[in-house]
């Protein structure tokens, strides 16, 4: 089931979006989600879908893969719409049962709902999708630096999330070993009440937690023998470097963000 | 390049309150000198120091007395720890947790990073030091995708990225297949002799220790022993007595010359001890052509025995059975082709294969938990994956311990752990309690360990209770998958003996997936031999191993003794087909001196 989420999973294909560099990447998709919230109303849905289905088109991650990174969320998404629908006072009432009120409103509000959701989801996964963990851990850790004024250590998290990473494989096969070892000794996990599950995940989580200490404490060993004393001083080997498409994703982005501000004026005007 | 002068190491157990409850000397007053472009072995068993040693020569641990020298730069010198590091880096037992980057060339890069050297350089290096251990056509892969020889060759990659003038390994080869301990040890001789860098090795392998310039044997924090390879290993008994081994060749001459045949015995390799008995025979003047060959007997053939034989008796049947990972996917993949085999009650089995061969996936088809694509399987009769058939019951009467069982304990004692199985099946209170303190019993640990904590014991005594746990379910067969793995030869021998044990004691079946060749012709009395997805050999070990060049064709090998002898066939030599035990061998070669 955990194999099925597609979300956050990089999708190795080449193009303009893949090449792009993660700070854009990252900066590109703050903005998206900001102009998702300027304002609700149907022009300003359209102009972001317009530039969400262009950036799609341009990663050639396909749509089928896009919308299977939504399966997770199907269930909050209806739900929240379906509250929505039904508890949104509206003066135009279509329908009503006891305390079931379909307004016109409603209706509005649930629908506009659902496209931020999904758009919200998309456009974050989008950035996943077209970068590797490693580029994206770079990004941030360069693109936040200027944090580190605040005394936040960005390196050190940026670190921690590359590590977390590389090493969810390689707990996902621990896991899966463990629970084989226990079944071979006629363990079951999926009999009995909620208190009997629980007490058998005992004999998979104990193993699992030794195995990540074991394995964190190998990692500091060895990352320490190769000298490493944190973020200060360190070099690259593939430092980030703004190329000239990066410069115009920068201008594109600006000028979206412009032209949703100009929209909203106009809408409200 | 490291000197060592009366080093002391303690590790200080403290209680909650901050006092002291515990002091371990690890090392103990320690003087050692290795030169440079010296290529060093460090021997000793489990707790005997030599990792304690490693982590002082990378200024990990600084020493609680004395002081060590590496390079010239004193390890006290705090200020002076990365330079330290960086000129003696160090490659640690699990390949996959030394590795830090998602990309092979990113994690080689580092260390050069860390050190802060410019990104054009870095670029050099990383190319450099991984076409240094072969590995340059693999740099874009992600650590996962590679075999674990070739992820150590990376983590060697990776400190070489740094330029230092010393490597030490911290048993680099104890989690590899045969395939991978040998590129590894190539990979680091190749550098000992070509890049001139110090290589401290440190090994429970003995025959990787062959041709090290120095070897270093370690007891109990103290240096026992220290010379050449040749200097060291004619201290059979004392290696013994430590828990340690000899290579092969060193101690079967030594048995030759016990029985006065007047041997060289500077040998190491199988290779020498065969052209040191040819220059014997040859300085006897003995004509080997006119040695007899030895009457042939043809072991005879294993035959399975007819199903209908069988009956519903203890017996474990798979018939045509095939299984796919993914099936009808893109990421489909053949694991275990078309195979048939039978397992009876009593039998010593011996299986093995290179890693990827299938035999995982065959074991965890026989006790049900994966299942079969194609083909069924039969447990006294029944077929298992009939609709309504207790995998419960399968389980207790097949049990199985995987590789490093020991990671798989939980409980808080380890008459617990071991009840967890009997507990699973819900029998009585009565019979857990025997079941469990037998089982103990069976696998040789102690009476006193029953309350202890399986976090408190020895690597070799914890995956003996793992073993106990399985025992406990009075199981019928019993499934044990590289049982030796990662364990110094005294805890591997007592492993070994425990499982002769309950195959004699209690005529358990045992299935002992193994990669050593030797363990398996001392044992088994029959051996399967998979190959790519396929079933290549069932029959004894003695006719199996008469395919040597097959074998190796696999990646696989033959047991020391048939090598010996095959190389003397080569020599010249009567060839003695069918000959795995090293007795026979022995009075063999004794034959030709009378």
């Amino acid at each position: 089931m955990i194999r099925d989420i597609t979300i956050g999973q990089y999708y190795p294909v080449d193009s303009v979006i893949h090449r792009l560099d993660p700070r854009v990447k990252l900066f590109t998709t703050v903005i998206f989600i900001i102009s998702l919230f300027i304002k609700k109303n149907i022009v300003l849905y359209m102009g972001a879908t317009i530039f969400l289905i262009t950036v799609i088109i341009l990663s050639k991650v396909p749509l089928r893969y896009i919308l299977k990174g939504l399966k997770p969320i199907v269930f909050l998404l209806i739900f929240t719409c379906v509250m929505n629908l039904f508890f949104s006072r509206g003066e135009t009432v279509l329908f009503s049962y006891k305390i079931f009120v379909i307004s016109k409103e409603g209706i509005y509000s649930a629908s506009f709902l659902a496209i931020r959701l999904i758009e919200l989801v998309i456009g974050s996964a989008l950035l996943t999708y077209t970068t590797t963990p490693t580029k994206l851990t770079d990004g941030i850790e360069k693109g936040l630096g200027f944090l580190r004024v605040f005394k936040i250590p960005v390196h050190e998290f940026a670190m921690m999330m590359s590590i977390a990473l590389r090493f969810i494989p390689i707990l996902m096969e621990e896991l899966d070993k463990i629970m084989k070892a226990q079944e071979a000794r006629c363990a079951t996990f999926n009999e009995g009440n909620f208190i009997n599950r629980a007490k058998a995940m005992v004999p998979i989580l104990i193993p699992l937690f030794v195995a990540a200490i074991r394995r964190a404490n190998d990692l500091a060993l060895a990352m320490e023998s190769r000298c490493y004393q944190g973020g200060e001083g360190r070099t690259k080997l593939h430092p980030l470097k703004y190329k000239a498409r990066d410069r115009i994703a920068y201008f594109i982005t600006f000028a979206y963000l412009a032209a949703m501000i100009g929209l909203r004026m106009i809408v409200s005007a | 390049m490291v000197k060592a002068k009366n080093i002391t190491f303690e590790y200080i157990r403290r209680d909650l309150e901050g006092n002291v409850v515990e002091i371990e000397t690890a090392l103990d007053n320690v003087s050692l000198n290795i030169k440079k472009g010296e290529f060093v072995a460090i021997l000793g068993a489990n707790g005997s120091g030599k990792s304690t040693f490693a982590k002082h020569i990378n200024a990990i641990f600084s020493p609680s007395e004395g002081n060590i020298y590496i390079d010239g730069i004193d390890s006290r010198e705090l200020d002076r720890i990365y330079e330290i590091r960086q000129r003696a880096g160090m490659v640690f037992q699990n390949p996959d947790n030394q590795m830090v980057a998602q990309v092979v060339e990113e994690d080689v890069a580092f260390g050069p990073e860390n050190l802060g050297v410019e990104t054009e350089e870095i670029k050099e290096r990383v190319k450099r030091s991984l076409e240094a251990v072969n590995i340059w056509h693999r740099r874009k892969d992600n650590p996962t995708k590679l075999s674990g020889g070739q992820k150590q060759r990376v983590a060697i990659a990776g400190v070489m990225a740094m330029e230092p003038k010393c490597i030490v390994l911290d048993e680099p080869t104890a989690m590899l297949d045969p395939k991978g301990r040998k590129d590894v040890v190539d990979t680091i001789l190749w550098l000992n002799k070509n890049k001139k860098i110090t290589c401290i090795l440190i090994t429970h392998n003995m025959e990787e220790t062959i041709q090290a310039d120095k070897v270093i044997v370690m007891e109990k924090g103290k240096v026992k022993l220290s010379g050449t390879p040749l200097e060291v290993y004619s201290h059979i008994d004392e290696l013994k007595s430590m828990g340690l081994d000899v290579p092969f060749a060193s101690s079967f001459a030594k048995e030759l010359i016990k029985d006065s045949i007047p041997l060289n015995d500077a040998v190491l390799s199988i290779d020498e001890l065969a052209e040191s008995i040819d220059k014997l025979v040859k300085n006897m003047a003995i004509d080997k052509k006119m040695l007899a060959s030895p009457k042939i007997v043809e072991p005879a053939k294993y035959m399975p025995p007819a199903v209908n034989e069988l009956g519903t008796n203890s017996s474990l049947i798979l018939d045509h059975v095939e299984y796919k990972y993914n099936p009808n996917t893109a990421y489909e993949k053949l694991a275990v082709s078309d195979l048939s085999l039978t397992f009876t009650k009593g039998e010593f089995i011996g299986l093995v294969g290179h890693t990827g061969s299938g035999k995982s996936t065959l074991i965890q088809m026989l006790n049900g938990l994966i299942k079969p694509t194609k083909g069924s399987i039969y447990f006294n009769g029944q077929d298992i994956s009939e609709e309504g058939y207790s995998l419960k019951f399968l389980r207790s009467k097949v049990g199985m311990s995987f590789q490093y069982p020991e990671h798989q304990l939980f409980a808080n004692t380890i008459v617990e752990d071991v009840a967890f199985g009997p507990n699973n099946l819900g029998w009585d209170r009565l019979k857990i309690d025997k079941n469990t303190f037998d089982a103990i019993k069976l696998v040789g640990l102690p009476d006193d360990c029953y309350d202890m904590s399986p976090f408190e014991l020895s690597g070799g005594q914890k995956r003996r209770v793992a073993i106990a746990g399985v025992l406990a379910m009075e199981p019928e067969f019993i499934v044990l998958d590289e049982p030796t793995a990662g364990l110094d030869p005294k805890g591997r021998d007592e492993i070994l003996k425990a499982i002769k044990h309950i195959h004699d004691e209690r005529g358990i079946t045992v299935i002992l997936v193994s990669h050593n060749m030797d363990d398996v012709a001392k044992y088994a009395d029959r051996l399967i031999v998979m190959n790519d997805s396929k079933l290549e050999f069932n029959d004894t070990p003695r006719r199996v191993f008469e395919n040597a060049d097959k074998l190796k064709e696999m990646g696989l090998n033959v047991p020391s003794v048939s090598e010996l002898m095959n190389k003397l066939n080569e020599l010249g030599y009567p060839k003695y087909p069918y000959l795995i035990d090293e007795n026979e061998a022995l009075s063999a070669i004794k034959g030709w001196f009378l």
